[in-house]
């Protein structure tokens, strides 16, 4: 077998050790600046999808006065072909509760939610017997901070965070105009950092390891490793923590079947990637940046399915409060078929690559400015799988 | 009806009596009974003093708050289109076969209703379904018949 190209890294789930919280008891004993300006140092950006620097956003909520601030951890997870939080929340879920103590006793929050996606609610017995543990440790530190889980119920746009806060706060999960953004007025409109779960558990381990190791890691847009959701067509899928900036050519070599045609890099709201350019993407910051989403097609599949397995899926989910979505998103998955079943001819394809501009500029929310991600990558290198 | 009662009041006691307990309390309501009642969702409206719309309003936006007869287990099957790829219409054909019913449909005994959602986050193990909470994956036809009839065996 080829020496593989890829640098893999163990950070997220090494060294767990069940009994303590070491890391928490370590960390609140140090001034919170100092422990910000080692998150800002290390590099690390938001892990579910928008890559917002983590150092900054704990800076500004710490920064702010208020009567109550909030933690959040977004464990919606909802994203097609992603289920590393999955393993993070089943094998180190004291790493999650300890990095949101950390980032409470941080900003001056007392109070932390888990929102858990209704799909893992089998894991709430074991999180709970956690959160038993975390409490008395807190009670022994004298800390003034609990988590509480809530559960969502089955809603792909709860993981947008203003949606959240409105699942969170009893209302339909509709996204929220930003600004104001949730840094200033999230949960219950007061002072709130919300985080994807591996976000929290790599700041806990930059608060174990210090930040000059884990900026060691990746590149320079891209600092540090990141858990990857590897499905499809591929002998090995599973979850893989890899240093960021690697090829997707190297990526495809270790975990390709041999036969791969095109990648979806960050799920039905990421890239389309054909063979022709897996040499040239990178996956970070400075190419394609991903929640982490992965999934390998051969040249067996059908790109005109998988777009419109897709297009369906943000069809149910699309949460109806603005027409260029609600409407755009069945307009999509309507034209599309009629191109192939050639009610209507080719052209009708530019058409359609418009309406996805307009979206990407008029939707309200990640969601529907998203799906031009999907269409247009497989369109414009699949446009003969969609029209024969 | 006096059961939904006595849960309400369980969690306004919890959560008080404020649009928050909503969800906790729809989603306990559907952990005991399957799905909500028109009925359930008045109490609901007079116990948190909101309008029964707007109970009605938010619980239809939830996939997994249904609000029409479901039976003691629901299975809920991943669509994905990682499933499709892994078998998915075969463990729906399958199902539909033993159970007798077609998606959407809920068995006469009322023991199981079938059907399908978006990806629940086993794409490394597809085709993938939920029975209530519990997630079987990896699945099979033969494996899918085999825990059905588990299921049928606990009664
Ligand atoms: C439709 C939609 C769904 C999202 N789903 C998730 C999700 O499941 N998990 C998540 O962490 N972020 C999700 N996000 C991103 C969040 O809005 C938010 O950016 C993130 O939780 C911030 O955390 P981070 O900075 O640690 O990445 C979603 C965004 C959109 C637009
Ligand atoms: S873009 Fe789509 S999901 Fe987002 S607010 Fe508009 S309709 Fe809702």
């Amino acid at each position: 077998m080829n020496q593989s190209k890829l640098k893999r890294s163990d950070i997220i789930f090494g060294k767990y050790t069940p009994t303590d919280y070491n890391v928490l008891e370590k960390t609140v004993k140090r001034p919170p600046e100092e422990i910000i300006s080692d998150i800002i140092k290390s590099g690390i950006r938001g892990r579910g999808g928008a890559g917002f620097p983590t150092g900054l956003k704990w800076k500004y909520a710490a920064t702010l006065k208020s009567d109550e601030k909030y933690v959040v951890c977004n464990a919606d997870e909802g994203e097609p072909g992603t289920f590393k939080d999955r393993e993070i929340l089943l094998r180190v879920p004291r790493k999650i509760f300890s990095g949101m103590a950390i980032c409470g006793y941080v900003i001056g929050a007392k109070k932390g939610f888990l929102y858990l996606r209704g799909e893992y609610a089998f894991m709430l017995p074991q999180l709970y017997k956690d959160l038993e543990i975390l409490d008395a440790k807190l009670k022994e530190l004298a800390l003034d901070f609990s988590i509480e889980i809530r559960l969502g119920s089955g809603a792909y746009v709860c993981g947008e965070e203003t949606a959240l806060f409105e699942s969170m706060e009893g209302y339909r999960g509709e996204p929220r105009n930003k600004p104001p953004y949730p840094v200033v007025a999230g949960f219950r409109n007061k002072p709130t950092v919300i985080n994807n779960v591996e976000t929290i558990v790599t700041a806990q381990t930059i608060c174990k390891i210090g930040p000059e190791d884990y900026a060691n890691l990746g590149t320079t847009d891209s600092r540090g490793s990141k858990l990857f959701s590897v499905s499809g067509d591929t002998p090995i899928p599973g979850v893989y923590e890899l240093e960021l900036g690697m090829t997707l050519a190297d990526f495809v070599e270790e975990y390709g079947d041999g036969d791969t045609k095109a990648v979806q890099v960050g799920g039905a709201s990421g890239f389309c990637v054909p063979r022709k350019k897996f040499a040239e993407t990178i996956i970070g910051f400075e190419g394609i940046p991903t929640g982490g989403s992965m999934m390998l097609f051969n040249n067996k599949r059908s790109m005109y399915h998988v777009l419109q397995n897709f297009l369906e899926f943000f069809c149910e989910e699309s949460c109806g409060q603005c027409t260029p979505c609600r409407i755009g998103t069945q307009q999509l998955r309507d034209g599309l078929k009629a191109i192939k079943d050639k009610v209507k001819d080719e052209d009708y394809l530019e058409t359609l690559l418009g309406l996805t501009e307009t979206m990407k500029l008029s939707a309200k929310c990640g969601l529907g400015q998203s799906v031009a991600n999907a269409f247009k990558s497989i369109v414009e290198n699949f446009t003969e799988e969609m029209v024969y | 009806m006096s059961e939904t009662i006595e849960l309400i009041d369980k969690y306004v006691v919890k959560y008080g009596r404020t649009r928050e307990a909503l969800m906790p309390l729809l989603q306990a309501i559907v952990e005991e009974k399957n799905y909500l009642t028109r009925d359930d969702m008045a109490e609901i409206a007079t116990r948190l003093n909101i309008s029964a719309a707007d109970v009605y309003g938010t619980a239809s936006f939830y996939a997994f708050l249904d609000l029409e007869k479901r039976g003691k287990y629901v299975i809920r099957v991943c669509k994905s289109i990682i499933a499709e790829m892994k078998g998915k219409k075969e463990i729906t054909k399958t199902l539909e076969n033993v159970l007798k019913i077609k998606v959407g449909e809920t068995t006469a005994d009322g023991m199981f209703t079938l059907l399908e959602t978006n990806d629940i986050g086993w794409s490394d193990k597809e085709p993938s379904m939920l029975i209530n909470h519990t997630p079987y994956t990896d699945l099979t036809p033969d494996k899918v018949i085999q825990i059905i009839t588990e299921y049928r065996n606990r009664h």
